[in-house]
């Protein structure tokens, strides 16, 4: 790719001078979709007939403009819910399926949910990684008997201690992905 | 040789007759091979008795001649007696060159040592080949560090980066060997790739009046050069071992020169480099190993009229970067900030793993010489550079070993001068120089491309000169560059338009992609510097000299186009299209008064400089992966005031004291405030302690205090912590508090024959192992520098 790369250049520029006119833009250089950006996060939460979408998109990455974040719903009281999450990079066409990733690699990940103070509900593990460890891409969310309103922070790290006391501190790694939800329970 | 200067005392007292005798011949002996003036050479005018000795200056003077041709014989205690002829019809000047060589033959030191002063008036500082040395183990960043007036810029241990008076990175230019340096110094953590132990000698300017060299160093200029070799059959070299505790590594480097009577000679020099994890007092830094290898061949013919020389140098090394100085987020960011303790903590290792660089630079270089006779020498020189540099990042994928960052700059130069010599009271030199820089940045990381692909074009011819009234010396010189940048780069259309370039730049944009937009830009700069000094030799210990240097500075690709994520740094940089040149004007003064015993330097500067570039944090962006500082390039009105003094006191013959102390402020003037990332004052005091008859020991302790910067500007911000459901400041801006290290060293001489001898020397820096934090650390915000470490030094000269 180099050499051929260093021969356009060559020949353009023996074009351009031989032309004497300036050089055009034939010789554009490969471009690169950022692989390690995730630009989408999807919480899926199901009791019943009832899907709640937690949702956050930020289409331009690592780019100015800040992600867009959705919650489809209301959480009832006192119910059980299956969860899953799911992370794409949707810079790429076809959007690329993340989760996969970190399926693949569950022992160098941890999906971490942090509900905020105000926020009556608890996150049990459903999945995990060949060691034992949880990872997090398959979860049970279980409010309780308080309504209330409140935050619920999702977290992707990388390379996190395992096991760990399941808080963001005690885990360390790189946080790949965070994403904060508001939440409300009826 | 007798032989002729009979037959031409014959010939002379045939011809000669009564005349009218009241012509003078003067002019200097000068050492053919460095220039140097040549006090105490005798001139016999062979048919006469007149003999005369050159003064302090080299200067000769005889008078009484009549119009004809004289046989002069010219003798000096260290070189070959020569015969020369001239025409003397009326009051005549002729300089006289002299092969300078047979003192060096004794003892190659003496050429190692001598030193010529890159400018008359403004402020230099040395490292000799000592002290190089004693650093051999050392970056190059490290061992300039005790110098007065240059501090640095550290990411960790071991990328360590020149501060001259203040200023770094693209505004300290790097001349080793005759060619400047040309590698990727765009951001802090691209440390100068340079082999200290291919060094001789090097020399800072303080300031932009460096004009040969560039004139865009409105910091300095550092000129690196190697060794003398002699003209004369001889072969020598050392081999110099150095063991540290710190790291559980060492280095080793070896040079070797061969030289011959007719002026031929080749020179190899290498260096390796292995050091594991380096320690704080409390714990390791993990991952902070190094490897490095150098090597250095140069071959070349230095004649009494011309000189060729080719080399070659290849540079290689790999550094580890501090494994906790990784961090998601802005709320990572956070924690570590207010942690005492790094993140990550494992056991010693010399595993070099992500995040981690490698650079490989290479030189090669043809060079040569043509002196005329009475008139000067004309250098040219052609070199051609690689720069390849490889930033390996913590990828979510840990199988992909790819590097996120994959960078390779070629740069084809050539450069002709010209110096004048015929007069030695004059310096002139006039010179051209050319550029040519292709950057190729791999797309194959995978990571959108942090410094985008461009051709660079630079043209450059300056003149500069000084003369010598008595006790004055004046100097002043000019220069023009023409920069060229023509850049191809994708943009993040949001970016692109969000920054109000899709407005302002619309003539650069070709073609859209999905998100992406592609851009040509092109930028042309026309940069004039200009420098003028006065010095004055008040006694003969005495000297003041004035400098004012006029330097314009084009932004460099970073400053530009840095657009998105700095993985490494975890934060979002952001360059701008629209910047113009940085202008500086900086007027030094330099005050030295120099006796036996007492040695004593101040040099206290101003320098303003129009639409400096400065990068510091301005907001906070949301991302999928959380929040992320934004650290933005600005141009402002910048000023920079300070001093350095140099201190040297010999108590007693054996007995010697030193000191320094450093001083800079810097002011953001559109901001009225203080700029970011200027040195802490600092002072050096060192005592030392010689006694020559106990194998020549030398003992000293070097105190090094280093204050608290007190002058910063906040630019903290909050984040959300999740976990705690609040808004936090994050204090990236508060400085370390002041410290104080106390380092030791030893040396003592062995003769191992009549030609070798062994140098042991023993040093510990950071004696009580203290914890510290250095401001201009960026790892400071992670971890504790450097603790206690323990070197020992071997040292062959053969």
């Amino acid at each position: 790719m180099k050499n051929f790369r260093n021969y356009t250049l060559i020949a353009l520029t023996a074009i351009s001078l031989a032309a004497c006119s300036s050089d055009d833009d034939a010789d554009i250089p490969e471009i690169i979709n950022e692989e390690e950006v995730i630009t989408t996060v999807t919480l899926t939460l199901q009791s019943g007939s009832e899907t709640i979408v937690l949702r956050s998109q930020d289409l331009d990455g690592d780019g100015p403009n800040a992600p867009t974040v959705t919650v489809s719903g209301d959480l009832d009281v006192s119910t059980v819910y299956n969860g899953s999450i799911e992370f794409l990079n949707e810079t790429e066409s076809p959007a690329e399926d993340i989760t996969e990733e970190v399926v693949e690699e569950s022992d160098e990940h941890q999906v971490f949910y942090t509900p905020s103070t105000g926020l009556d509900a608890a996150v049990t593990y459903e999945d995990f990684d060949g060691n034992g460890n949880p990872l997090g891409t398959i979860v049970t969310f279980t409010t309780g008997d308080t309504a209330g309103e409140g935050t619920l922070t999702v977290t992707l790290r990388h390379e996190p201690n395992k096991p760990n006391d399941g808080s963001l501190s005690d885990a360390g790694g790189e946080t790949d992905v965070q994403v904060t939800f508001p939440v409300t329970v009826e | 040789m007798k032989f002729y200067l009979w037959l031409s005392i014959a010939l002379l007292s045939i011809t000669s007759t009564a005349q009218e005798c009241t012509y003078t011949l003067s002019g200097y002996i000068i050492d053919l091979h460095d220039n140097e003036v040549l006090s105490g050479a005798t001139i016999i005018v062979a048919g006469s008795e007149d003999a005369v000795m050159t003064d302090s200056l080299g200067k000769y003077v005889i008078t009484g001649l009549c119009a004809n041709n004289y046989t002069l014989q010219v003798s000096h205690p260290a070189c070959e007696t020569q015969i020369v002829k001239v025409d003397v019809n009326s009051n005549t000047t002729r300089n006289i060159n002299m092969e300078h060589h047979l003192e060096s033959l004794g003892d190659v030191e003496v050429v190692a040592h001598a030193h010529k002063s890159k400018s008359r008036t403004a402020t230099e500082a040395v490292v000799n080949h000592d002290f190089l040395e004693s650093n051999s183990a050392a970056s190059l960043g490290d061992a300039l560090k005790n110098l007065s007036g240059v501090t640095s810029l550290n990411t960790g241990n071991s990328v360590v980066k020149p501060v001259i008076q203040g200023l770094h990175s693209s505004r300290v230019v790097l001349i080793t060997e005759g060619t400047r340096l040309q590698d990727q110094e765009w951001g802090v953590e691209h440390a100068p790739n340079i082999d200290v132990n291919a060094a001789g000698e090097v020399t800072v300017i303080k300031g932009a009046a460096g004009l040969q060299y560039g004139g865009d160093a409105i910091g300095g200029t550092i000129i690196i050069e190697p060794e003398q070799v002699p003209v004369k059959d001889t072969i020598f070299g050392r081999t110099i071992i150095t063991g540290a505790t710190n790291g559980r590594g060492g280095s080793i480097t070896t040079s070797l020169i061969k030289s011959y009577n007719n002026g031929w000679y080749g020179g190899i020099n290498g260096t390796l480099k292995r050091f594991g994890d380096a320690e704080a007092p409390d714990y390791v830094l993990s991952n902070t190993a190094l490897s490095e290898k150098d090597i250095s061949v140069r071959l070349g013919v230095n004649k009494y009229r011309y000189g060729v020389e080719g080399s070659y140098s290849i540079f290689d090394k790999e550094s580890g970067i501090l494994r906790s100085s990784h961090v998601g987020n802005a709320a990572d960011l956070s924690v570590a900030i207010n942690s005492q303790e790094p993140f990550v903590v494992e056991p010693f290792t010399y595993d070099i793993e992500a995040p981690r660089q490698e650079v490989t630079h290479q030189i090669a270089k043809l060079k040569s010489f043509y002196r005329f006779d009475n008139f000067g020498k004309l250098s040219a020189q052609v070199d051609y550079q690689r720069n390849n540099r490889l930033e390996f990042d913590i990828r979510r994928d840990s199988d992909d070993l790819r590097p996120s960052i994959d960078l390779q700059l070629e740069t084809f130069g050539g450069k002709i001068d010209f110096d004048y010599t015929a007069d030695n009271s004059i310096t002139a030199k006039v010179g051209v120089s050319g550029n040519y820089q292709d950057h190729f940045p791999d797309p194959s990381t995978g990571v959108r491309r942090l410094i985008p692909d461009y051709q660079a074009f630079d043209f450059g011819v300056y003149a500069l000169g000084s003369k010598n009234f008595g006790k004055w010396t004046l100097e002043a010189g000019a220069r023009f560059d023409y920069n060229r940048i023509n850049a191809e780069k994708f943009y993040a259309t949001s970016l692109w338009e969000d920054r109000g370039y899709d407005v302002q730049f619309p003539q650069f944009e070709r073609e859209e992609f999905q998100n992406q937009i592609f851009v040509k830009p092109e930028f042309e700069y026309n940069n004039f510097s200009a420098t003028a000094g006065a010095s004055y030799e008040v006694n003969d210990a005495t000297t003041v000299s004035l400098n004012y240097a006029l330097a314009s500075r084009s932004p460099n690709v970073s400053e530009l186009f840095s657009d998105g994520l700095h993985q490494s740094a975890a934060r979002i940089e952001l360059g701008d299209l629209s910047f113009n040149q940085e202008v500086a004007n900086k007027i030094s003064l330099n005050f030295t008064r120099s006796t036996d015993t007492w040695s004593f330097t101040i040099a206290p500067f101003a320098n303003f400089i129009e639409d400096f570039i400065l990068i510091e944090p301005t907001g906070v962006q949301q991302t999928i992966r959380g929040s992320f500082p934004v650290w933005e390039y600005r141009q402002t009105q910048a000023r920079l005031l300070g001093f350095d003094i140099d201190n040297n006191v010999q108590v007693t013959d054996r007995f010697e004291f030193s000191n320094q102390f450093s001083l800079v402020k810097g002011k953001d003037k559109t901001l009225d405030r203080a700029l970011i990332n200027m040195p802490s004052a600092s002072t050096r005091n060192t005592i030392t302690y010689h006694i020559p008859e106990v194998n020549n020991l030398k003992l000293s302790l070097e105190s090094n205090y280093v204050f608290r910067q007190n002058e910063f500007p906040d630019t903290n911000f909050d984040v959300f912590i999740p976990e705690t459901n609040t808004t936090e400041l994050v204090d990236i801006s508060t400085p370390p508090d002041a410290y104080h290290l106390l380092n030791f060293r030893s040396s003592i001489d062995f003769a191992i024959n009549e030609k070798s001898k062994l140098n042991v020397g023993l040093m510990v820096n950071n004696l009580f192992d203290t914890s510290y934090r250095e401001y201009l650390n960026r790892q400071r915000y992670f971890a504790d520098d450097l603790g206690r470490n323990v070197l020992l030094q071997l040292k062959i000269n053969y």
